[in-house]
């Protein structure tokens, strides 16, 4: 890995272009680029304009139930302190995204692309989901704010995410089948975009991650970084001092940006993110694009991806369908690179054990995503003095998954 | 001249689209040239077609899935230039495939193979860098897009390095699904003319002769792909007879406007 200056603040970037060093960019057709711009253009206002940020945080507040706690998880804490040696295993702490209107942390950033939206005056809107979080997130603001909306989704993911697919229904959303490619989440993707290119006058793309052309990884992290953001106040609340340790899972990887970036000029607090690891790298069939990637260009911008020596994309695999993308978002590429997050895989086994740790030990079922974040707190947590402060993002909680994670024991539901 | 000049100024140009590895490419790709193809673009297959409709989506899959590599791109390249030493080659493709081994290798195997032009789908004037220097230092031209949503402030930019000829994209939307009106299209050409002196080529949704004749009435050239790689489809290694028929009444009608 090569060294690379850093600006003075971790937090300044992307560059007017929407680079983070190498990565981002606006990687597009030449029919979005004007919409791009314009999208750029109404952001810079939006973000200067206290009435935006006031109709935000009361959504946020009276429409997804935030703030999210910051709760401590004793038995997870005792748990791990068994496990370690002598003096070490540090307090835990959990985010409670799960607990937002939806269950999961992808409503706050619909919130604030809906918003985006009705700024800009467009009359319908788009997104692409996988397991189906994103898309019934979409669709519940699309719902509050009246706007048709269509999602599009993997054929795959459809047939297996079936009780998401009712739920976007219900909230009036069109579902459209990709039959494309593997038929997930990538293909949806593709699919949106091809749609998009067609309806830029009057259609806005309501993208699921922190990733995709500038601007959209820059305000999908500003969005998100409520996260961090309460969970700042918090700790200083409870325990006067900042953590030491955060921990989120990475699939596109806005849950662990939007906790990670209001941390980033803090020295003193480390950072993992956790990307997914499938069966094991060493198999191939995984969705860990930074252990198994390299940067490319895709999906608008530039990042590590999984992809063969003439940069064609491979198929990603995780059990967890939030995760299961061989790209990640632009900035997690750049805090790679520079070192300022340390980015750890971790196998769809490992997932599973950590699902069902959390279950029994807190009383919290978190979404497969969440659970490759608590699968690396054995190794952590045992590298920690027990005076130290951890506190790990459950992005969502795991109801969508209880057939996936049955299934995979050999439960029979 | 550039094989480019040469061929555009005979008149209106018959571009003809099709994917690298779909059937029979050598073949394939001799017969548009017997049958009166000026130009031949030659799509690089990519996993994530993201501009293309189902046609070529399906057609990029199909070479993918018999193998296709990048590396045998570039040998139907050079055995396409040995057989047909006028012809302007043009590589249209994706990102990705054009960064993956550098794009100073991707440039100088360009430029060894005698390919004249690149068209890269999604590398827009703003991310220039990327691509535009390397294809440059290696004598090949950058063809850029021009679509309905170009707007004059944009214009320059998209102008700016670029060579060959222009392709004016004429339909906000994906390859082979719908064509613009015409009045939309001379609208449009008539502004890229006026704004930039290298030829304007004129594609997306264009299959028919009928409709090829209107735009070469006011374009340098036009682009056909989908109703080209449909025929590869039906036909696989037979498509030859069937591309060679639908070619000659393209250029046909293409070439009836030179004598205007």
């Amino acid at each position: 890995m090569t060294a690379q200056p850093l600006p003075n603040s971790l937090r300044s970037l992307p560059d007017e272009n929407g680079h983070f060093g190498q990565f981002g960019g606006r990687y597009v057709a030449e029919t979005l680029m004007p919409l791009i711009l314009d999208l750029e253009k109404e952001y810079r206002r939006a973000q200067d304009d206290p009435a935006f940020w006031a109709e935000f945080d009361d959504l946020m507040k009276d429409f997804v139930g935030r703030p999210s706690p910051l709760y401590h998880a004793p038995r997870m804490t005792e748990h791990f302190r068994g496990l370690a040696p002598a003096g070490k295993g540090p307090k835990i702490y959990f985010k409670r995204e799960e607990l937002n209107h939806t269950g999961a942390h992808k409503i706050n950033n619909c919130i604030g692309q809906i918003l985006l939206a009705m700024r800009m005056g467009k009359t319908k809107i788009i997104a692409e989901t996988g397991a189906g979080q994103h898309g019934v997130a979409t669709a519940t603001v699309a719902a509050r704010f009246g706007l048709p909306c269509t999602i599009f989704m993997g054929a795959t993911d459809v047939e297996r995410q079936k009780p998401n697919v009712f739920r976007m229904k219900l909230l009036g959303a069109e579902v459209v089948p990709v039959t494309s490619g593997a038929m997930t989440l990538k293909d949806a993707m593709n699919d949106a975009l091809r749609h998009w290119v067609a309806n830029v006058h009057d259609t806005f793309y309501i993208i699921g991650t922190a990733a995709g052309p500038h601007p959209y990884p820059e305000l999908v992290r500003d969005f998100q970084s409520i996260i961090g953001k309460e969970t700042r106040e918090q700790i200083m609340e409870k325990e006067g001092r900042l953590p030491d340790m955060l921990v989120a899972a990475v699939g596109g990887g806005s849950n662990a940006i939007g906790l990670f970036h209001p941390f980033l000029d803090d020295p003193d607090v480390a950072m993992t993110g956790i990307e997914a690891a499938g069966h094991g790298i060493e198999t191939g069939k995984h969705a860990a694009s930074l252990a198994g990637g390299k940067p490319g260009i895709l999906h608008g911008n530039k990042t590590y991806l999984l992809q063969d020596e003439d940069g064609q994309i491979t198929e990603a695999h995780s059990i967890s369908a939030g995760l299961d993308y061989p790209g990640l978002g632009p900035e997690h590429s750049w805090l790679y690179e520079s070192g300022r997050v340390n980015y750890v895989p971790i196998t769809d086994d490992q997932a599973l054990e950590a699902f069902q740790l959390c279950c029994s030990l807190e009383g919290i079922i978190p979404a497969l995503e969440s659970a490759h974040a608590l699968a690396a707190l054995p190794q952590l947590t045992a590298a920690m003095d027990a005076d130290k402060l951890l506190v790990v993002n459950v992005s969502g909680r795991g109801d969508k998954d209880i057939f996936t994670v049955a299934e995979a024991l050999g439960v029979e539901l | 001249m550039s094989r480019f000049e040469t061929a555009f100024a005979k008149g209106p140009a018959l571009v003809c689209f099709i994917t690298a590895g779909d059937g029979d490419t050598a073949a394939n790709l001799d017969a548009l040239v017997e049958a009166g193809a000026d130009v031949i673009e030659l799509g690089m297959p990519f996993t994530d077609p993201m501009a293309d409709g189902p046609a070529i989506q399906e057609a990029n899959l199909r070479s993918l899935a018999k193998g296709t590599r990048t590396a045998d791109i570039f040998r139907m390249a050079r055995e396409f230039r040995a057989r047909h030493p006028e012809t302007p080659l043009v590589l249209m493709g994706y990102a990705n495939s054009m960064v993956a081994r550098g794009t100073e290798w991707f440039g100088d195997e360009c430029a060894k193979a005698g390919v004249d032009g690149v068209i890269c789908v999604d590398i827009p004037p703003e991310e220039d860098a990327e691509l535009g220097p390397a294809l440059r230092a290696a004598g090949v031209s950058l063809i850029r897009l021009a679509t309905p949503t170009t707007d004059a402030a944009r214009l320059p930019a998209v102008l700016e390095g670029s060579s060959g000829f222009l392709y004016y994209v004429s339909v906000a939307g994906i390859t082979g699904t719908q064509q613009a009106a015409q009045a939309s299209i001379e609208e449009m050409v008539g502004k890229l003319k006026a704004a930039s002196s290298i030829p304007v080529a004129v594609g997306f949704g264009v299959r028919t002769p009928e409709q090829a004749a209107a735009i070469a009435a006011v374009a340098d050239g036009v682009v056909v792909g989908s109703a080209l790689v449909d025929l590869v489809k039906q036909h696989g290694d037979d498509a030859p007879g069937p591309l060679r028929e639908l070619t000659a009444a393209l250029a046909q009608a293409v070439h009836a406007a030179r004598r205007v």
